[in-house]
């Protein structure tokens, strides 16, 4: 059965390392729903979480292969435990009319954030999981968005669980 | 100690233990070579082509266990190595490529010779660096070889840009004694609770079946899987690549399994009920159909790369580990449990197995016009005791070097299997020669391979490597030959090697020895005439039956209990 993963990837702050593990991905056909990276509090370090999708044997030679890099220093399968997954998103969206009010109040609903304000428009930053920023969008109709930008997803642990070198 | 990039390479080198550094010269790395010249250490073999180079540092490997290394310079220097690079990567072969770059503040701005060689070699290499600045060069090369040669071996390359080679730009040398990589610390032991496990199905085995590969050879681990296996009495096949690390003499051993493989390796691997895989990696050339693969068996799989286990085969009973430290635990546990499978359950198995055996599934049909290429790998067993380094190219020939000369040690038998890189066979034999001047090496090949990489005789005679190759030369890419003959309706469609070159005369131009040998009653006698001289590389050009197929033979979509026969078998 095909299953939604995430997984959470502590990696060499080195310049290639990314490289490393999207080739992995493409050379070995592995499906990628987004990839996030940046650098961690230890700037040797990066985190990166991987949004994919497949069968259980599929994600178990995903995580031996990323393991498998010299990179890699450590992973986990968040999906194995419980853990807190969010996105930020910015939504330029129409603000015309009696839809002005409705957009802001929407907004308001899903504990957004209006950042920029012109006659016809609002700059609008959510944070959430997949189906709160996807919920979102359908809110407030997906015709009057003029462009959205999704970071895709970040991944921690809940509780004591860590992720550490 | 001040020294300049290239000279922080060779001592570099010497502290590895290098003897051969296998390569060709460029911009580059022009540094490095100057810093080659001022010293006789390291031995630098110049090839006529760095894919040469690449195989030869290979060959070398493979016979000593020891990594092979590479130095070519950047853009086609590097391009050209990719081939050998992959060939490496596929068969878990230890070495270390060095490739020259452009000026680190000249990257990225396509620079005369400039190849992104990190990217292009990334998908192949087991790792690989680029090096950005003089002061981590020498622990770059530290951290490659280390990589190299630990857990599953691999390729590394070390891409340097060529200004932290410039002599007189100078940094203190210090070696590092110890490697320090949080992010790669391959498994050794095997966890001892899955060992339990597995003793104990393999001891409640009723129709076992011990099937060893690569792993074992590249573990150095012969003897270990010699002592488990005798201890056992179970039947054992091997891979492509495992070939000699359990003596095909061994009236336990059932040959090869696969493609290729005997009738009662494949027919045991069918019927088994525990299954004892010790590194092999369940390709798919050795499993054939995978929903008809051992269908009743319970399978423990030794591996030290966890990627390779459950990959193509879901396994019961995993350990991964190094294969030599898990069969030491493994044999120590049998011995101390003072169990054994059910004898007469073995003894019935044995029956079957013998039954399967008397098919004589490698028996083929002798002419007295046409030379049998067949018989041609058994005379060069008979003339060279059995004893010979054997390296080999790709095609049918290859598969007839591996069911006929039977391989009694490990590291004897050199050939490409995960990659099958035509153009393999005579420079891997370079780097086998050069590691053991006094043994006999000798290279099967087929008239389209040797083509591939047939400008290292060259290097042959320039370092006095005395090889014998021997051609089978049957005027055909004989293995897409005989795929045309069974699924294209024999449509050979280019597969005819027309215009071939005068082989002894091509010999003789690079001012070696060159045979022709026509006739089958001549085998023998050109074989040990060519093998008496023992300073001269001698081309054995063997004109051999042109329609001759390699079988048995597991058809695409088959399992292993569905081997077609040679039909001409009865008759033999
Ligand atoms: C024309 C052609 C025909 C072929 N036909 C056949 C055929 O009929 N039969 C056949 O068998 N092959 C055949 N091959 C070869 C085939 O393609 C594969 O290369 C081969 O089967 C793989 O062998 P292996 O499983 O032993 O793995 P290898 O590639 O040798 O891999 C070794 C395995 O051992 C592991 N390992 C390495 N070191 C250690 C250690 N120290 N401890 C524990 N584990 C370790 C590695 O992680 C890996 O999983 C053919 C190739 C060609 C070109
Ligand atoms: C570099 C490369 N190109 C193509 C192939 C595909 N291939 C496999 S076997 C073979 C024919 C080999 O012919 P030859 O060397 O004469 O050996 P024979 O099969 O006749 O013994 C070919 C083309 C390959 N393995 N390697
Ligand atoms: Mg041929």
């Amino acid at each position: 059965m095909m299953r939604r993963h995430v997984i959470a990837v502590l990696l060499e702050n080195e310049s290639g390392a990314l490289s490393r593990v999207s080739g992995l991905f493409s050379a070995r056909g592995y499906n990628i729903e987004s990839l996030t990276v940046a650098a961690t509090h230890d700037p040797t370090l990066s985190r990166m979480t991987i949004v994919t999708i497949g069968t259980d044997r599929v994600v178990e030679q995903i995580t031996k292969q990323l393991n498998k890099l010299v990179d890699v220093v450590r992973l986990t399968d968040l999906t194995e435990v419980a853990f807190i997954e969010r996105e930020i998103m910015m939504v330029k969206a129409r603000a015309v009319d009696a839809g002005r009010e409705e957009l802001k109040r929407i907004t308001d609903i899903f504990r957004g954030r209006i950042l920029d304000v012109t006659d016809t428009s609002y700059v609008i930053e959510l944070t959430g999981d997949d189906h709160k920023l996807s919920a979102f969008l359908d809110a407030i109709g997906r015709d009057n968005v003029i462009e959205a930008v999704r970071s895709g997803a970040t991944g921690i642990a809940r509780g004591e669980k860590s992720l550490k070198p | 100690m001040e020294l300049s990039g290239g000279e922080i390479l060779i001592e570099a080198l010497k502290e590895e233990g290098v003897e051969f550094i296998f390569g060709y010269p460029g911009g580059a790395v022009l540094h490095i070579y100057d810093a080659l010249y001022e010293q006789n250490s390291v031995k630098h073999i110049l090839v006529r082509h760095e894919q040469g180079a690449t195989h030869a540092a290979d060959g070398y490997a493979r016979a000593t266990g020891k990594p092979g290394v590479v130095l070519v310079t950047s853009g086609p220097g590097a391009t050209n190595a990719v081939t050998g690079i992959a060939t490496a990567f596929m068969d878990s072969i230890p070495m270390v490529v060095i490739s020259g770059q452009v000026q680190s503040r000249f990257i990225g701005s396509d620079a005369f010779q400039e190849v992104d060689c990190v990217g292009i070699t990334r998908p192949c290499v087991k790792h690989n660096f680029l090096v950005d600045s003089l002061e981590n060069f020498a622990e770059t090369i530290k951290k490659a070889f280390h990589v190299a040669t630990t857990g599953r071996p691999g390729p590394v390359v070390v891409d340097i840009p060529k200004d932290f080679t410039t002599p007189g730009v100078t940094i203190p040398f210090v070696y590092p004694k110890k490697v320090n990589m949080r992010s790669y610390s391959p498994a050794e032991q095997g966890h001892p609770g899955q060992i339990r496990k597995a003793v104990d199905l393999i001891l409640a085995a009723r129709r076992p079946m011990i099937y060893s590969g690569g792993g074992v050879v590249l573990g150095d681990a012969s003897a270990q899987l010699r002592e488990f296996t005798e201890l056992l009495g179970y039947p054992i096949t091997q891979t492509l690549m495992g070939l000699g690390a359990f003596p095909a003499s061994n009236e336990q051993n059932l040959g090869m399994l696969g493609m290729h493989g005997t009738y009662e390796a494949n027919m045991a691997m069918h019927d088994c009920d525990v299954l004892i895989a010790i590194g092999a990696r369940f390709d798919d050339r050795v499993t054939g159909e995978i929903e008809s693969f051992c269908p009743d068996a319970k399978i423990v799989h030794i591996d030290v790369d966890p990627a390779s286990i459950s990959k193509n085969v879901t396994v019961d009973v995993p350990i991964v580990g190094n294969v030599t430290l898990v069969l030491d635990a493994m044999i120590a546990l049998i011995k101390d449990t003072g169990r054994r499978a059910d004898p007469a359950d073995l003894a019935q198995w044995w029956a079957t197995i013998r039954q399967w055996a008397s098919t004589n599934c490698l028996a083929y049909e002798l002419d007295d016009k046409l030379i049998k290429p067949q018989s041609v790998v058994e005379s060069l067993w008979r003339v060279t005791k059995g004893d010979a380094y054997i390296t080999s190219d790709v095609g049918q020939h290859q598969m007839w070097a591996a069911q006929f000369y039977g391989f009694d040690k490990p590291r004897h038998w050199i050939n490409s299997g995960g990659l099958g890189t035509m153009g393999f066979g005579l420079p891997a034999a370079i780097g086998v020669q050069l590691a053991f001047p006094e043994e006999t090496v000798a290279c099967v090949t087929g008239e389209a391979s040797i083509q591939m990489c047939i400008q290292e005789l060259s290097t042959c005679m320039q370092y006095g490597t005395p090889i014998k190759i021997v051609n089978l030369n049957n005027r055909y890419m004989g293995m897409v030959r005989q795929w045309q003959e069974f699924n294209y309706d024999k449509r050979y469609s280019h597969s005819y090697m027309d215009a071939l070159p005068d082989f002894v005369k091509l010999a003789e131009s690079y001012g070696h020895v060159g045979m022709r040998i026509d006739n089958p009653a001549d085998v023998d006698k050109a074989m040990e005439e060519a093998f008496a001289m023992k300073d001269r590389l001698v081309f054995m050009d063997f004109q051999t039956d042109q329609k001759e197929n390699v079988y048995p033979m597991i058809e695409a979509g088959k399992g292993h209990h569905e081997m077609r026969l040679n039909p001409a078998r009865e008759l033999a």
